[in-house]
């Protein structure tokens, strides 16, 4: 098992090395950001490309990247956008709000999707059941901004329970900025629980029909407790591992979700990041985004092995 | 012992001819043919298929769609180039339908707390132009203010706007030219475009206002009337300030004095009425089937083209995608070992890359190259296949240690034929059925790149849906319907995709029949 886990870690490693290597490479092929003359922070800038090795092979120049980032967790400074900001610093003021908003999503959604998938899975091939399914089917189709849409045309406007927008400051967990983010919240949510349903109908439906449910019921087990000691037991072996992932993926955020309510987060940072042609950000965004992707991936696979014993990992198949 | 064996064997190696006898010549065979038609894979999911309704349901819907994707640029009277600059944001409009009052396509969205004054400019429009803009009055609040020791009523109307007759009179600058033009084209069809000038200065000094053709009280237009409640004309019949002298129809009530346009630096401006004007230019009246959007462009044939795009897009990216990974996977499964574990880590490191981040390096460094298409197509090729060719290793890995590849190997086949011609045909209903499930996924990721900005296809393929969709996020309270249209489209299209496709992949694999991923 540490071996499996040790080889895995490593394996990601190296996959985020070889990734990142690319995305630098690629960018540093773009010509730089024009810098503007009479700007203080031009000087210092230029001083630090060329510290960074600008006109060096671009070998030579991940490597003195890679050394910054070890030594000194220096990702470089803003060079358009947040003219000669550190990309670091920028990026800690963005985090908490996409944290905040994506953080109260899954706690909204993910025992709603859990319990939802139970329901339907208990009450099979009755019309609660299709009802479920076929709206789970319909909410994984829809794009998450056709919902953003809806709701802030319904609730935000005809109604006028919540703001357009997030609220602008910093305090995370104020009462109005809470309201502030609902919609946001309600609009990631739905692809969430939407997601938990059909996988812990899927799971149930196939445990519940298992032999050992019937060896547990023959032995005397009532219907309930067969269902929450074995049936529900076996199920959370594939919904917890999505749930870790779930977690894990909370930083990443949503794009489309940050541009339409304007929450200042990462995804917004992303795309001005984009948009704007600012390349430290955008290596410094793009790393982040795939390391957390790739975590998220890994702690899937392990978590396997730690929460179902019967699952060997790394065995040969 | 050997000898015996040996003799044998040359005793059977050269046996002639006449001693070979039939065994059973004229015996019965009594088996018959099978009386029914045989069923193959494909009619036989075809069968599976049919019996469930909602895929069904959902292919009919789906045909429906692409029928409207091919059909609706064409009924259109506009192209995506048409884009009007007043009737923007304007919601759904057929001229035919609105004059019967049904409450449809009238091109009606509500006006809140309207006071006095904004109906009485409504009406004004309705009494110059004939064109009465206040479809019906959906509510009135009358409240009481004392003034000066009175009570004075002022009432408060939710109106139901038409926003075509809405923009009524506007100001225009026309060269001397297009004057005549538009003089000689009132003469032919008897539609007054052009309406008498009204000076400022006979108003209040309001020349920000084209609407306010009648005598006002005060600077905000406050209507003078006369004792049957009419409004009263202030038109000019200020000959000096004249530019061309008017030989065209003349509105009721004109006595040849009113004049119709002014001199404008070196052309002339006139009052026109947009509705009529806009008949004069496009050579009919204004149809929007789903509105306008912020730009002014039809959005029924503009839904049509984004999705035209969207659906070509998809189904060519699946098809990349599907031979990439169809010979990748192939190759994977079918050796194994070592080359597997190379490949493995090759798709593993691609697939590790956020979509997000490929599109936008190959944005940046290919799309002045070699288009913004190619380079987004490439994107979705980049990572895409990797899906496809775990699913046809999987099968490979199957498939290959059966006795028929056994058999073909022992006959001879080499490592291609035996990839190509004996196992993977078995696993074509699998790949088959995960590409309808691939089109979807590939609309929608396309729909939210050109959503947020990050792709834009309004040069190559006009516009898309998700461009729609933003252009309709920025007015979504005033034109709730632009937002509206591409919305309905795209999830009906989303939906019915992925129904089809799962309704698919059950009648070609029964077994993962209701297993949802």
């Amino acid at each position: 098992m540490a071996k499996y886990v040790t080889q895995r870690i490593l394996l990601m490693l190296m996959t985020l090395l070889i990734i990142t290597c690319i995305c630098f490479v690629l960018i540093r092929m773009l010509p730089p950001a024009e810098l503007p003359l009479n700007d203080p922070h031009t000087q210092v800038i230029e001083a630090r490309r060329e510290a960074a090795g600008y006109n060096k092979p671009y070998m030579v120049q991940f490597g003195i990247f890679l050394k910054n980032v070890f030594t000194k967790w220096d990702w470089g400074v803003s060079d358009k956008l947040y003219f000669g900001q550190d990309v670091v610093k920028l990026f800690a003021t963005k985090l908490p709000a996409t944290v905040c908003v994506n953080l109260y999503s899954i706690l909204l959604s993910i025992p709603l999707g859990v319990a939802l998938g139970i329901w339907a899975a208990l009450k099979k091939n009755t019309w609660l059941d299709y009802t479920i399914s076929t709206l789970t089917m319909v909410v994984i189709s829809v794009p998450s901004f056709v919902f953003a849409f809806l709701i802030q045309y319904f609730l935000s406007y005809k109604l006028g329970w919540f703001p357009f927008l997030m609220k602008e400051g910093t305090d995370y967990f104020s009462w109005n900025m809470f309201v502030s983010m609902l919609p946001a919240v309600f609009s990631l949510s739905f692809g969430v629980v939407a997601s938990f349903t059909r996988t812990t109908r899927a799971e149930l439906t196939e445990v519940l029909t298992s032999e050992f449910m019937l060896l547990a019921r023959t032995k005397g087990l009532t219907k309930a407790q067969a269902t929450v000691r074995h049936a529900l037991k076996n199920c959370m072996v594939v919904v917890l591992p999505a749930i870790f992932g779930e977690f894990i993926g909370i930083m990443s955020g949503s794009l489309v979700i940050e541009k339409i309510f304007a929450i200042p987060g990462v995804g917004g940072l992303y795309l001005n990041a984009i948009n704007g042609r600012d390349y430290p950000i955008f290596i410094m965004v793009s790393c982040f985004y795939t390391a957390v992707s790739l975590l998220a991936g890994i702690v899937i696979d392990i978590s396997y092995g730690f929460i179902d014993p019967r699952i060997r990992m790394g065995s040969k198949k | 012992m050997s000898v015996q064996k040996m003799q044998n064997h040359i005793e059977y190696e050269h046996i002639p001819a006449e001693k070979f006898a039939f065994v059973q010549l004229d015996a019965n065979i009594h088996d018959s043919r099978l009386e029914t038609k045989s069923r193959g894979y494909f009619a036989d999911a075809f069968l599976r298929f049919k019996k469930n309704k909602s895929s069904l349901i959902a292919a009919c819907i789906l045909i429906a769609l692409i029928l409207f994707a091919i059909v609706s640029p064409l009924i259109s009277p506009y192209t995506i180039n048409d884009k009007d600059t007043v009737y923007t944001k304007s919601p759904p409009f057929i001229a035919s339908i609105a004059d019967k009052g049904w409450g449809i396509f009238d091109g009606g969205s509500i006006y809140n707390s309207q006071n006095d004054l904004a109906y009485s400019y409504w009406k004004g429009i309705a009494a110059e132009t004939g064109m009465d803009p206040v479809l019906r009055i959906v509510d009135t609040t009358t409240t009481y203010v004392k003034y000066r020791g009175q009570d004075k009523a002022s009432n408060t109307y939710t109106l139901d706007i038409n926003r075509y007759y809405a923009t009524g009179i506007v100001y225009r600058v026309f060269k001397y030219s297009e004057f005549e033009k538009l003089m000689d084209w009132q003469n032919e069809t008897g539609i007054q475009v052009i309406y008498p000038y009204v000076e400022p200065k006979d108003i209040y000094d309001i020349s920000d206002n084209p609407n306010i053709w009648y005598q006002v009280s005060d600077g905000k237009g406050t209507p003078v009337l006369d004792e049957n409640g009419d409004f009263i004309p202030a038109y000019s019949t200020n000959t000096a300030i004249e530019a061309v002298p008017y030989e065209s129809l003349r509105i009721e009530g004109d006595d040849g004095s009113y004049i119709y346009s002014i001199k404008k630096s070196g052309a002339l401006q006139c009052r026109i009425c947009y509705y009529n004007y806009y008949i004069y230019l496009n050579g009919h009246e204004p149809m929007y089937i789903f509105g306008t959007n912020s730009l002014g462009q039809d959005l029924f044939g503009a839904i049509g083209i984004g999705a035209r795009f969207s659906i070509i897009f998809a189904i060519l990216v699946s098809a990349i995608n599907l031979t990439i990974g169809a010979i990748y996977g192939s190759i994977q499964g079918y050796y194994g070992g070592k080359v597997d574990l190379i490949m493995d880590r090759i798709a593993d490191i691609l697939s590790g890359m956020p979509f997000i981040v490929c599109t936008t390096l190959f944005q940046l460094h290919l799309a002045q190259k070699v288009g913004v298409v190619t380079a987004f197509l490439f994107a979705f090729v980049l990572t895409g296949w990797i899906g496809m060719s775990a699913l046809t290793r999987k099968q490979f890995y199957r498939f290959k240690g059966q006795e028929f590849v056994l058999a073909a190997r022992t006959l001879g086949a080499s490592d291609r034929r035996l990839m190509f011609k004996h196992i993977f045909p078995n696993s074509l209903g699998t790949i088959i059925t995960s590409c309808a499930l691939i089109i979807p996924s590939v609309i929608f990721s396309e729909t939210q790149l050109t959503y947020l900005g990050i792709i834009n296809l309004q040069e190559f393929a006009g516009t898309s849906i998700g461009t729609l969709m933003s252009q309709g996020q920025v007015a979504m309270t005033s034109a709730p319907h632009g937002m509206f249209f591409p919305s309905i489209f795209l999830s009906l299209l989303l939906i019915c995709f992925n129904l089809f496709g799962n309704g698919l992949r059950d009648a070609f694999n029964p077994s993962t029949r209701g297993v949802d991923d």
